[in-house]
């Protein structure tokens, strides 16, 4: 399931992508492509908008022009029958958590599984519990406040809320930012394993080299307001550009290809 | 948090809420059709050894039909049994949680369980779910309603009692504020001050003008009727002058002051206190109170008299309008009338509660913003309760000026 296989299947496909804020323009004629089973890195400068693509590819932002596909169904001006089914198949974890403030992370867990399924309250507790321990938080934490959870425990309970339905793609902003190394390397490898056993889709934004060295298939690096190149590590290395070459080949990099 | 990802949220949250009494499912409406071929746990036995096949999808979509048969399962199956898995065609967390709690129970009855044929997706789940914890934690212990009755009147209790301290911590840190402000006035906020008088007081302005007007309209139609019938029509003119520059006119102004600013200024104060940013000021070496609090305060406490006073001219400006529409009193004659009837006094006692009632909103809407949890229902709460209790505290400030006057005969 690892890479592009022969006929990779596109669950992501954007076009012609154009986002702006007031007279200044973010995204400009991007194209990106998405494929079943894979773990696209995004990368990019601070501020190139890699938040506001993923919110972009999500219908959280207006588009001035271009049209976004997920998982087949022209997401970006579906009805909202059709967009509700779309999204029961997805699983965001933003970059700030964005948990619900006023419930305990259990029932955040709890909330696409009460609006999109039946279950038994007693299921549902179970697999809210399983899914927070699988993304590597105490069973103790369940119960508690989003207010009073570390900034790495907002980062897994949000991402235990993104996989409550079990999606088929899962977007991550900064996943691994703010978790200690050892805990990001538990992350990435989670990532991977869900991805090996569930065939999960992983759009993910990072910062982070460690996890675009071990976990990602593919990189695609935004800059000049479009996708500057995507492709593998090796291409990466490969490709001309200071920005990209600093990214990749710069002290930090060396550091760890050493 | 963007406007668009509100809506998103709330529309989230609201099947949730409306269903927790209930039995814990969520609307039909947003519920999206399933996989056509459910998941099957079907039973045969050979020899003493029981024989459970799983087959079909076992996902978190077709959970809620396979969870009666594993229950039922575990109930009725005792000796040796073996669950075949083969012929399931897909799987997921859920499916391989409902296969892992099956084997799970039917070991703790003492029955020996094997799983066979697992596909090398289902038994890498199934690795992955082992470690997981064996038993949820038992829901906290519920208390009788008299016990919580109780434990609601002494929770009221304790928690005036420290609104009051925190009311009485936050006027200490203003007095002190201000006779800083005044030993060093480069030290006052007037740009600030400046802000917040606009936002609180000229903003105000043509709701307060209008709202009064038509208390003022209402008042004197209201009493001309009465007041006809012992052909008295002409005491309308001393009703309004003296109900309306004694009572009304200070009270419903700081009543919508109190809606109108002081929820803003819970709010204010609140989600700042909410995102850290109340400690990021004290930790850059500002005083919250000196920054926050007591600009808003001292604006409030210069506007609310003239707002008053606005609200007395238009008060009476409708009520001069009505005599003249209802009695054919002309404007000059209730203007007269209103001279003999009411004295400078009246407007007085009226102006001089203003600046008290400022006070009470700014320290009330002060101490419920500081009080503001982690979470955004805290934000609502407290929001709520500082415009409630704030004008509860003006009527009662209000009641206690009257008898004060009443027994200075002022
Ligand atoms: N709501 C908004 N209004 C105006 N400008 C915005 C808004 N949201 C984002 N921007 C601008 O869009 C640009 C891209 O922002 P974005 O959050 O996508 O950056 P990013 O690539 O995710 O950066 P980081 O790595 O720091 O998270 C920034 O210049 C930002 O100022
Ligand atoms: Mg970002």
């Amino acid at each position: 399931m690892r890479g592009a296989g022969k006929n990779p299947e596109e669950v992501i496909r954007g076009r012609g992508i154009t986002v702006g804020f007031g007279d200044r323009l973010i995204l400009d004629n991007l194209d990106i492509d998405v494929y079943r089973g894979e773990i696209l890195g995004v990368v990019g400068a601070s501020g190139t908008g890699k938040s506001v693509l993923l919110r972009t590819i999500l219908g959280l932002q207006p588009m001035r022009a271009g049209e976004v596909e997920v998982l087949g169904v022209p997401y970006s001006d579906a009805a909202p029958a059709a967009r509700s089914a779309v999204d029961r198949r997805l699983g965001v974890l933003f970059q700030h958590g964005a948990l619900f403030s006023s419930l305990t992370v259990l029932q955040n867990v709890q909330v696409p599984m009460r609006e999109h399924l039946r279950l038994s309250p007693r299921l549902m507790d179970e697999l809210a519990r399983l899914k927070i321990e699988l993304v590597g938080l105490a069973p103790d934490a369940a119960d508690k406040m989003p207010s009073e959870l570390s900034g790495g425990m907002i980062k897994r309970a949000g991402l235990a809320r993104a996989l409550a339905l079990d999606p088929d793609i899962v977007f991550l902003d900064e996943p691994t930012s703010g978790l200690d190394p050892i805990g990001a390397a538990d992350f990435d490898a989670l990532i991977e394993t869900l991805r090996d056993t569930l065939g999960l889709t992983v759009f993910m934004v990072t910062h982070d080299l460690d996890s675009l060295y071990t976990a990602c298939d593919r990189i695609a690096v935004l800059g000049d307001r479009r996708v500057l190149i995507e492709g593998t590590m090796g291409d990466m290395m490969a490709f001309n550009h200071p920005w990209v070459q600093q990214y990749f080949r710069g002290t930090r990099a060396r550091r760890l290809g050493a | 948090m963007r406007w668009v990802d509100l809506v998103k949220v709330e529309a989230r949250i609201a099947p949730l809420k409306a269903a927790r009494p209930g039995d814990g499912r969520g609307s039909q409406s947003a519920r999206v059709s399933v996989t056509e071929t459910g998941g099957q746990l079907s039973r045969s036995s050979t020899g003493g050894v029981a024989r459970l096949v799983a087959g079909g999808v076992w996902t978190i979509a077709t959970a809620d039909r396979l969870e009666p048969s594993i229950d039922e399962a575990v109930n009725t199956l005792r000796g040796t049994v073996e669950i075949d898995l083969g012929s399931i065609v897909q799987i997921d967390t859920a499916g391989a949680w409902l296969i892992t709690r099956l084997e799970r129970e039917l070991s703790a009855r003492g029955v020996s369980v094997s799983l066979v044929s697992a596909s090398e997706n289902a038994r890498r789940l199934l690795e992955a779910l082992a470690p997981a914890e064996r038993d949820v934690p038992p829901p906290p212990e519920t208390i009788g309603v008299v016990q919580e009755l109780l434990e609601a009147v002494g929770r009221t209790m304790v928690r005036s009692w420290e609104d009051l301290k925190s009311g009485l911590g936050i006027l200490g840190g203003v007095v002190r504020g201000l006779s800083i402000g005044l030993r060093h006035p480069r030290r006052m906020r007037f740009t600030s001050i400046i802000f917040h008088m606009e936002q609180t007081g000229l903003r105000a302005v043509p709701i307060i003008a209008l709202m009064s007007f038509l208390i003022g309209a209402i008042i004197a139609q209201q009493s001309a009727y009465q007041l006809a019938y012992f052909g008295a029509d002409i005491f309308v003119v001393d009703l309004v002058g003296i109900l309306v520059l004694r009572e009304l006119g200070v009270l419903l102004t700081a009543i919508m002051v109190a809606g109108r600013s002081g929820s803003a200024f819970t709010a204010e104060i609140g989600s700042m206190k909410m995102r850290e940013e109340i400690d990021a000021l004290s930790v850059i070496g500002l005083d919250p109170l000196h920054v926050l609090i007591l600009p808003r305060l001292i604006a409030l406490i210069l506007v609310l008299p003239l707002l008053t006073f606005i609200a007395d001219v238009c008060a009476l400006a409708g009520g001069g309008m009505m005599s003249w529409a209802y009695l054919g009193l002309p404007p000059d004659t209730f203007i007269t009338r209103l001279r003999d009837a009411v004295a400078l006094n009246t407007l007085f006692v009226g102006l001089i509660k203003a600046p008290f009632m400022a006070l009470i909103i700014g320290i009330v809407a002060a101490a419920e913003g500081l009080r503001v949890a982690g979470s955004a229902e805290s934000l609502g709460t407290h929001t709520t309760s500082s415009v409630v209790k704030s004008i509860f505290m003006v009527i009662v400030v209000d009641g206690i000026f009257a008898m004060y006057f009443a027994a200075v005969r002022y």
